[in-house]
C-alpha cells in the first residue's frame, strides 16, 4: 500500500509533470492578463475566466451532452464501418493478387479526394443528413484502414509462413493463426491514424452541414457571437478526441499483449 | 544439468532407426530472377542413413539453404530427384508439400511472437488434427518440463533470451515426431558463449531421441563437434567438393573439442573448408542471410 502511494506520488509530483503544470498556467496567466489588458490580438479573444463561466452555463443547460453524443455517435457510425469494410477488404487485397488487381485502381482513384471534398456529393447521394456525415467520415477513416492493413499484410515474414507450412496447416490455419495475429498491430495502427481523421472530418462536416455536434456548436458559437463558447466547444473536441484515441489504444493493448515493452 | 532429463522420459528412447533416409541424387537448382540464369545447386548427390547427424559446411551463398528448401518442400529443383525413405519428394515436376516429417527449424528462429509458448510448442499437432487442444498442451508441458524449460509456458517468445528461443523452437519441431530435422543455421545469431551450450543441448537432446539431422553451417568447428558426417561445399555453384565421417564417439561434451581426433579431422577438412571461403571471399559473394 506504502509502495503504490509513494510510486503515485513520484508520478503525480515527477520533475517532468511539475514542470509541464507549471508551463501550462504561467501560459493561462499570461492568457488571461493579456485578455484583460486588451494586449494585441488577445483583446478580440475571450479570457479563461470568461471561458469558464461559459463552460459553467453550458453544462447547465443540458444540450451540450446531447452534443457529445451526436458527434460520437458520428464517430462510432462511420469509425466502424470503415473497420467492418477496410479490415476484410484489406486482407482480402493482400492474399488474392487478381482481387488487389481488381480493386487497387479505383480505390488509388478515389483516395486523394479529401474526405471533405465529398460533403456536397454525400449530402446530395444520402437522404438524410446524418447518413451524409456518417459517409464522409467512413471515407475518412476507410483509406487509412486499407492502407495499413494492406502494408501489414504484405509484410509477413516469410519463415512464419514456411514454419507454419512445415506443420500441415491448412489454408484457413495460416490464415486464422498466423496472417491474421501478425496482420493485428497494423490493424491497430490503421485504428488508431483512423480515429484522428475521423475527429477531424466530424467537426468540420458538422460546421458545413449539421445540426448538433460539438462541431456545430463551435460553429454555431461564432456564428451567434458566443465567443468564450468557441473555446469550450475546442476544448471539447480535443478531450473527445483523445477520449476515443486513448480507447483505441487500450484496446489495441489488450488485443496484442505480445507487444508489450520489454 | 539444465537438459534436467528424468527417468520420466516423454521423448522416445533412443532406438534402431529405420525411417528417415534422406537421398539427393544429382540435384541442380537453377534460378531465375529476371531472365538471368543462376546455377545455385550443381549436381548434387548426398545419400544420409537413417538417424544420422549430417552437417553441410561451406560459404556463404553456396546453395545450402537451397538443398535444404528443396528437401523441406518451399521450392523444386530443375534436376535430379530427392528422396525420402524411397519416396520422391521433390522433382523438377513435382514438389510434395511441406509436411510434419521433414520441420524446418530456421536462423533467427520462426517462433510465432503472438503466441505463448505453450501455444507455439502445441501449434503442430492441433492443427494437423492428431490431438486435441488439451491433449497437445499437456504434451506441450511434458516436453517443455523435459528440456528444462518447464516455467516458460505462458511468456511470450521476444520475452526470452535466445538460448531459451531455440530450445523451444526444437520442442516445437519435436513434438511432431518428425522423421527427420532440417536445421539452417539454427545457432548463427547467437553469441559464442551461448551457442555451445546450445549445441551440447541439442546433442543431449539427438542422444535421446534419433532423428535424421540435416544441419547447416558455416562454422566448422559446430559441424566437427555435432555432425557423423561432414559435407563440404563449394562456392557457388554449390557442389559437394568433399565429405568426411566424423568417428568422435558419443555422447560428445565439449571436451571433445580438445581431444586428438577432433584436431586431427580439424586439419584434415580445415584446408578444403577455408579454400572455399577464401574464392567466396575473392568472388564478393553477397551474404544471403
Amino acid at each position: 500500500m506504502a509502495a503504490v502511494a509513494m510510486k503515485l506520488r513520484k508520478t503525480i509530483f515527477s520533475a517532468t509533470v511539475v514542470r509541464g503544470v507549471v508551463s501550462i498556467v504561467s501560459l493561462l496567466v499570461l492568457w488571461e492578463v493579456g485578455s484583460r489588458l486588451h494586449f494585441l490580438f488577445l483583446a478580440s479573444v475571450p479570457a479563461p475566466s470568461e471561458v469558464l463561466s461559459s463552460l459553467d452555463k453550458i453544462i447547465r443547460n443540458g444540450k451540450f451532452w446531447n452534443d457529445w453524443l451526436a458527434s460520437y455517435w458520428r464517430v462510432a457510425e462511420g469509425f466502424i464501418a470503415a473497420q467492418i469494410i477496410g479490415v476484410p477488404l484489406g486482407l482480402a487485397m493482400a492474399m488474392n493478387r487478381n482481387f488487389y488487381n481488381f480493386v487497387f485502381s479505383p480505390l488509388e482513384v478515389l483516395r486523394p479526394i479529401p474526405p471533405l471534398a465529398w460533403v456536397p456529393t454525400a449530402i446530395i447521394f444520402w437522404p438524410t443528413t446524418e447518413l451524409s456525415i456518417a459517409f464522409v467520415i467512413f471515407l475518412g477513416a476507410f483509406f487509412t484502414v486499407v492502407l495499413n492493413v494492406l502494408g501489414g499484410a504484405r509484410n509477413i515474414d516469410e519463415r512464419m509462413l514456411r514454419a507454419a507450412a512445415s506443420f500441415g496447416s491448412r489454408k484457413s490455419d495460416i490464415f486464422w493463426k498466423i496472417i491474421l495475429p501478425s496482420t493485428l498491430p497494423s490493424i491497430f495502427t490503421g485504428m488508431a491514424v483512423g480515429m484522428g481523421i475521423t475527429w477531424e472530418v466530424v467537426v468540420a462536416a458538422e460546421m458545413i452541414a449539421g445540426k448538433s455536434g460539438l462541431g456545430y456548436l463551435t460553429w454555431a458559437s461564432y456564428v451567434g457571437g458566443n465567443y468564450p463558447q468557441i473555446i469550450v466547444g475546442m476544448i471539447s473536441i480535443g478531450i473527445a478526441g483523445y477520449l476515443s484515441s486513448a480507447l483505441i489504444r487500450f484496446i489495441g493493448k489488450k488485443a496484442t499483449p505480445w507487444q508489450r515493452q520489454q | 544439468m539444465w537438459l534436467g532429463i528424468t527417468d520420466l522420459c516423454v521423448l522416445e528412447i533412443a532406438q534402431a532407426i529405420t525411417e528417415g533416409a534422406i537421398s539427393i541424387r544429382n540435384v541442380s537448382k537453377i534460378y531465375d530472377p529476371e531472365g538471368v540464369n543462376v546455377l545455385a545447386v550443381d549436381n548434387c548427390s548426398i545419400d544420409i542413413a537413417p538417424g544420422e547427424f549430417c552437417v553441410i559446411v561451406g560459404p556463404s551463398g553456396c546453395g545450402k539453404t537451397t538443398l535444404l528448401n528443396a528437401i523441406a518442400g518451399f521450392h523444386n529443383i530443375t534436376h535430379g530427384e530427392i528422396l525420402l525413405d524411397g519416396k520422391a519428394i521433390c522433382t523438377p515436376t513435382y514438389t510434395a508439400a511441406p509436411g510434419s516429417e521433414r520441420i524446418v527449424v530456421f536462423q533467427n528462429g520462426a517462433l510465432f511472437p503472438w503466441s505463448t509458448i505453450l501455444d507455439n510448442v502445441a501449434f503442430g499437432p492441433i492443427v494437423q488434427g492428431t490431438a486435441t487442444k488439451r491433449e497437445a498442451e499437456e504434451a506441450a508441458h511434458r516436453l517443455l518440463a523435459e528440456l528444462g524449460l518447464p516455467d516458460i509456458a505462458d511468456r511470450y517468445p521476444n520475452e526470452l533470451s535466445s538460448g531459451m528461443r531455440r530450445r523451444v523452437e526444437i520442442a516445437r519441431a519435436l513434438i511432431n515426431s518428425p522423421k527427420v530435422l532440417l536445421l539452417d543455421e539454427p545457432f548463427r545469431a547467437m553469441d559464442a558463449l551461448t551457442k555451445g551450450v546450445a549445441q551440447e543441448f541439442l546433442l543431449q537432446v539427438f542422444d535421446r531421441v534419433r532423428k535424421t539431422i540435416f544441419f547447416i553451417t558455416h562454422d566448422l568447428e559446430e559441424a566437427l563437434f555435432l555432425a557423423d558426417h561432414i559435407l563440404v561445399m563449394t562456392t557457388r555453384p554449390g557442389r559437394i567438393k568433399c565429405a568426411l565421417k566424423v568417428d568422435l564417439p558419443r555422447p560428445r561434451t565439449f571436451h571433445v573439442r580438445a581431444s586428438k581426433r577432433y584436431l586431427e579431422l580439424k586439419t584434415e577438412i580445415f584446408a578444403a573448408v577455408r579454400e572455399e571461403a577464401a574464392k567466396a571471399f575473392a568472388a564478393g559473394e553477397r551474404e544471403l542471410a
